[in-house]
């Protein structure tokens, strides 16, 4: 076959694919739509199974008003992004691979939103971190596409870790995992003493996954993604997850003052820094990525307050934000793709050259600036409305707002305007408009914004209203109008605008004074990232030679010298040595067993050779399984005979092979091992002694003596508690012999292996 | 290290040594012996050829490979718990049946336990000789 017709059927079977694959995000959208109704006359709808009972955790649902507003984002923007994808990627050779990615994220995505059970939503959450690093390093040979997965893998997961902690106290502080029992405890929760460190372990989790500052480089990194993925993930959907989770635990978390200075605190700090950073960017998508970091810390700065029309501005803006900003993406992927750059700079009058694509910008770009008709105009009226209705810091509030979006109008200024107007440079020239597949998404996303900036009502009765009452646990009215009459927020939106406009004019002097302002400070949080990580693997080093250092005689003498220890420790403090003991009244045969035991030892230690050695050991086995047969145990006998026999061979065959040149130690060395081996000697002696002086006898060894012959027809108990009463036990342990061997073959196969090949001459990795 | 006393011995040593450890295995149940000791016994029956000719002879005398002999073993013992199962009892429950039995004899014991010791005894034999057999040199 040859390379085209490869390519060919690849299409062929694409196509198809890419139906299936849509076939998700429209049939859980249209399931969404259908819960609407249900959903705002009940409140709230549960279905789920259990699953692990046991623990109160239960794969269990629970669909509110704010969950399905969620949801419904997931999968509508879901339906634009795998339309836009197929374009995006067409003949892509992993398209597959891409498409199980990005399926999985949406499984972690909805799961998350709709998770009625704090276990539940954890699993998820995790879920939509892994599919993140597996989109963001999907151009795998890319070494900056894999480091960026890799950073928003260990920031985002470490913030999990802390979820994780915090989920878990918060169900054993409301006595429940159950979602909806825990929003009912809010109260309990929040007089509890372990509020404090709840509220910071979950907020750190939410903090890491929606990108707040100083948790905020990821985000922009990860745009190394495809742009679908950017515009799916890392703008409309995931990185609000940790905003969902804020607004989720709203009832229960928020109303302290903690939460309410955190949240508005590093929600602002974040809209603020972020929206100076993205004026710095001539990358159109990193700028993108910062003005999402601007919506992220908007929305947490809003959510930080129990109003309710602050609750309904950061609703209505996450709306907004997801209609214009995947839209903006979209945009910036198609110049990218078709002009083969996303540099501001090089682009420059390609409005005639893609017509569609250009409207599909200008409205998008309209909204996100906050031009009235489009819903940008309502949401950030909302806004203004809602900072000055915060009743602690209105003018905090308000004034990173107003800051916040005349830097985002400057950037939408930037990002529409300046790859399609102005003069067209020579490169662009052969350029062309893309495909349906492409322009449709982002077309038809940005009349969304402006349908419903003209008709606000659709959204406010149905997805905006229903939500905040789950927010706030009471219920509010929510009123979305285009026209207020002239008042403050209008007022702000003005001025907003102004500065907008000049900033965007001064942007080139800005942008220079900007960089030569980074060139003054000292760090930013990616360069400390990557401090961080090196030292992380500098003391992995340090510990792995420390402690790993391959040397088996080092490993023996640790564990040797931990089992004295441990048992000299134990001896000590549980009441001290064995009563005195006195002189054993033995027989002539027992005291040669014994004799026999102290030779072998003795010439054991005494001996320099190996081998002398190995069988010294062996005699003083023999002793041993001497003086078993003596006291009544011959099974233990026969096998300590056995064993110690085979052992002997064993090993001399080994020491045979051995290279023992350096055997012979000094005596310092020789020292050393002395005590060592006597104080383990000692330590096991004393251990031993004081065992043999608890009381003995079991009712366990009483009932199978009573039991061998009647139940198991037979005489000899160890064997039928081998075999009958503990097999169980028995072959657990004979797979545990098996896995041994196995293990042991296969080491001494690769170093014979290894031996054969050096004797051959071929040289090998050692 | 060829001594022909030692592999003159052997011959005679391996079939007495092999027979004892079926005599081992069959006598546990009353007497000191059981699948454990009885697989070692064996066990030491191919390292003594393996000692008096070269391990691969003892590697031919055992026909089968000791990794195989040793699952193979495993799966006995594992499955001989599966019948006692099959009667809502506990897994490793042991089913006996006495064959020809008489007034003061029970007659000939067949039981899922002996099947289990016998699975033993070959896990064991593998497993020991899987470790000897890849001391061997080419």
């Amino acid at each position: 076959m040859t390379h085209s017709e490869v390519h060919s059927v690849g299409r062929r079977g694409d196509t198809v694919l890419q139906l299936m694959v849509l076939a998700v995000p429209v049939a859980v959208t249209v399931w969404l739509l259908t819960l609407l109704g249900p959903v705002r006359a009940q409140g709230a709808l549960r279905f789920g199974i259990e699953w692990v009972p046991s623990l109160g955790v239960a794969l269990d649902f629970l669909v509110d008003g704010l969950s399905l507003l969620f949801a419904l984002l997931v999968g509508g923007i879901g339906i634009f992004v795998t339309v836009y994808a197929a374009g995006y990627l067409r003949g892509h050779p992993l398209l597959r691979r891409f498409y199980l990615y990005l399926l999985l994220f949406m499984l972690g995505m909805l799961g998350l939103v709709l998770a009625g059970n704090l276990i539940t939503l954890f699993v998820f959450w995790e879920i939509t971190t892994l599919a993140s690093y597996l989109l963001i390093g999907f151009d795998h040979a890319s070494a900056t596409a894999r480091r960026s997965a890799l950073q928003a893998l260990l920031v985002t997961a470490l913030g999990g870790l802390a979820l994780l902690v915090g989920l878990v106290l918060l169900g054993m502080v409301a006595s429940s995992f159950d979602l909806a029992a825990v929003l009912a405890r809010g109260e309990q929760v929040r007089q509890h003493a372990l509020y404090t460190p709840i509220f910071l372990l979950i907020i750190i989790g939410a903090f890491a996954k929606s990108a707040q500052v100083p948790l905020h480089f990821w985000l922009p990194n990860a745009m190394a993604a495809p742009t679908p993925v950017s515009a799916y993930l890392h703008s409309a959907t995931m990185v609000k997850a940790g905003i969902y989770l804020i607004a989720r635990l709203h009832p229960v978390l928020a109303s302290t003052d903690l939460w309410m200075w955190t949240l508005t605190l590093v929600g602002a700090a974040t809209a603020v820094i972020a929206a100076v950073l993205a004026l710095r960017q001539t990358d159109l998508k990193l700028a993108l990525a910062y003005t999402t970091l601007v919506a992220l810390g908007t929305l947490t700065m809003f959510l930080g307050s129990d109003d309710s029309v602050a609750v309904a501005a950061a609703i209505t803006f996450v709306l907004v934000h997801s209609f214009y900003k995947a839209a903006l993406f979209m945009v910036v992927g198609i110049v990218d793709h078709q002009a083969g750059t996303r540099e501001i700079n090089a682009l420059g009058g390609l409005a005639g050259r893609l017509p569609v694509t250009f409207v599909a910008a200008l409205a998008a770009g309209l909204s996100m600036a906050g031009f009235p008709p489009f819903l940008g105009f309502i949401g950030k009226e909302l806004k203004y409305e809602g900072a000055l209705a915060i009743a602690t810091e209105p003018v905090l509030v308000a004034g990173a707002a107003v800051f916040a979006n005349a830097l985002m109008v400057a950037v939408a200024a930037t990002v529409v305007l300046k790859p399609f107007v102005g003069s067209r440079p020579p490169a662009l020239t052969a350029t062309r408009e893309a495909s349906v597949s492409l322009w449709l998404g982002p077309l038809l996303l940005a009349a969304l914004g402006l349908t419903f900036g003209l008709a606000p009502g659709l959204l406010a009765d149905t997805l905006v209203q229903p939500a905040v009452t789950a927010i706030l646990g009471r219920p509010e009215t929510v009123k979305l109008k285009l026209w207020h009459g002239v008042n403050v927020p209008l007022l702000l939106s003005v001025l907003t605008l102004a500065l907008g406009v000049a900033v965007f004019v001064w942007q080139r002097r800005m942008r220079d004074l900007l960089s030569r302002a980074a060139r003054w400070l000292p760090l930013s949080a990616d360069r400390l990232w990557d401090g961080a990580l090196a030292a992380l693997r500098r003391g992995a080093y340090l510990h792995t030679r420390w402690l790993q250092h391959g040397v088996l005689k080092g490993y023996l003498a640790v564990v040797f010298a931990a089992v004295a220890a441990g048992l000299l420790w134990v001896l000590v403090h549980s009441g001290g040595l064995p009563e005195q003991l006195g002189w054993p009244r033995l027989t002539v045969k027992e005291w040669a067993a014994l004799a026999l035991v102290l030779a072998g030892t003795l010439a054991a230690v005494g001996c320099r050779a190996p081998l002398t050695a190995i069988c010294s050991l062996g005699a003083m086995g023999v002793g041993i399984a001497l003086i078993y047969l003596f006291f009544g145990a011959p099974d233990v006998a026969i096998t300590q005979l056995l064993v110690e026999t085979l052992f002997l061979v064993l090993v001399a065959m080994i020491l045979h092979r051995l290279p023992l040149a350096n055997a012979v130690r000094g005596p310092r060395v020789r020292l050393g091992h002395a005590l060592l081996a006597s104080a383990v000697g000692i330590a096991v002696s004393l251990a031993i002694l004081l065992v043999l002086q608890q009381p003995f006898g079991s009712p366990t060894k009483n009932y199978f003596e009573l039991a061998a012959v009647p139940e198991a027809f037979g005489r000899n108990i160890v064997n039928v508690i081998l075999v009958d009463f503990r097999a169980l036990d028995t072959f657990g342990e004979v797979v545990v012999v098996l896995i041994a061997a196995v293990g042991a073959a296969a080491l001494l196969g690769s170093r014979r292996r290894a031996l054969s090949a050096r004797a051959q001459g071929t040289r090998r990795n050692p | 290290m060829k001594s022909i006393v030692l592999q003159g011995t052997t011959r005679l040593l391996v079939p007495l040594l092999l027979l004892f450890s079926v005599y081992m295995l069959l006598r546990g149940h009353n007497l000191p012996g059981g699948g454990f000791i009885a697989g070692l016994i064996a066990a030491a029956a191919f390292i003594l050829c393996a000692l008096a000719w070269d391990i691969r002879t003892a590697r031919a005398a055992l026909r089968i490979s000791p990794a195989r002999l040793a699952a193979g073993g495993a799966l006995l013992a594992a499955l001989s718990g599966v019948p006692g199962a099959l009667w809502g009892n506990p897994p490793f429950t042991g089913l006996w049946l006495f064959i020809g039995g008489g007034a003061g004899d029970k007659g000939l014991p067949l039981s899922t336990v002996l099947l289990f010791d016998v699975g033993i005894y070959l896990a064991v034999l593998g497993a020991v000789l899987t470790l000897f057999f890849a001391l061997e040199e080419d």
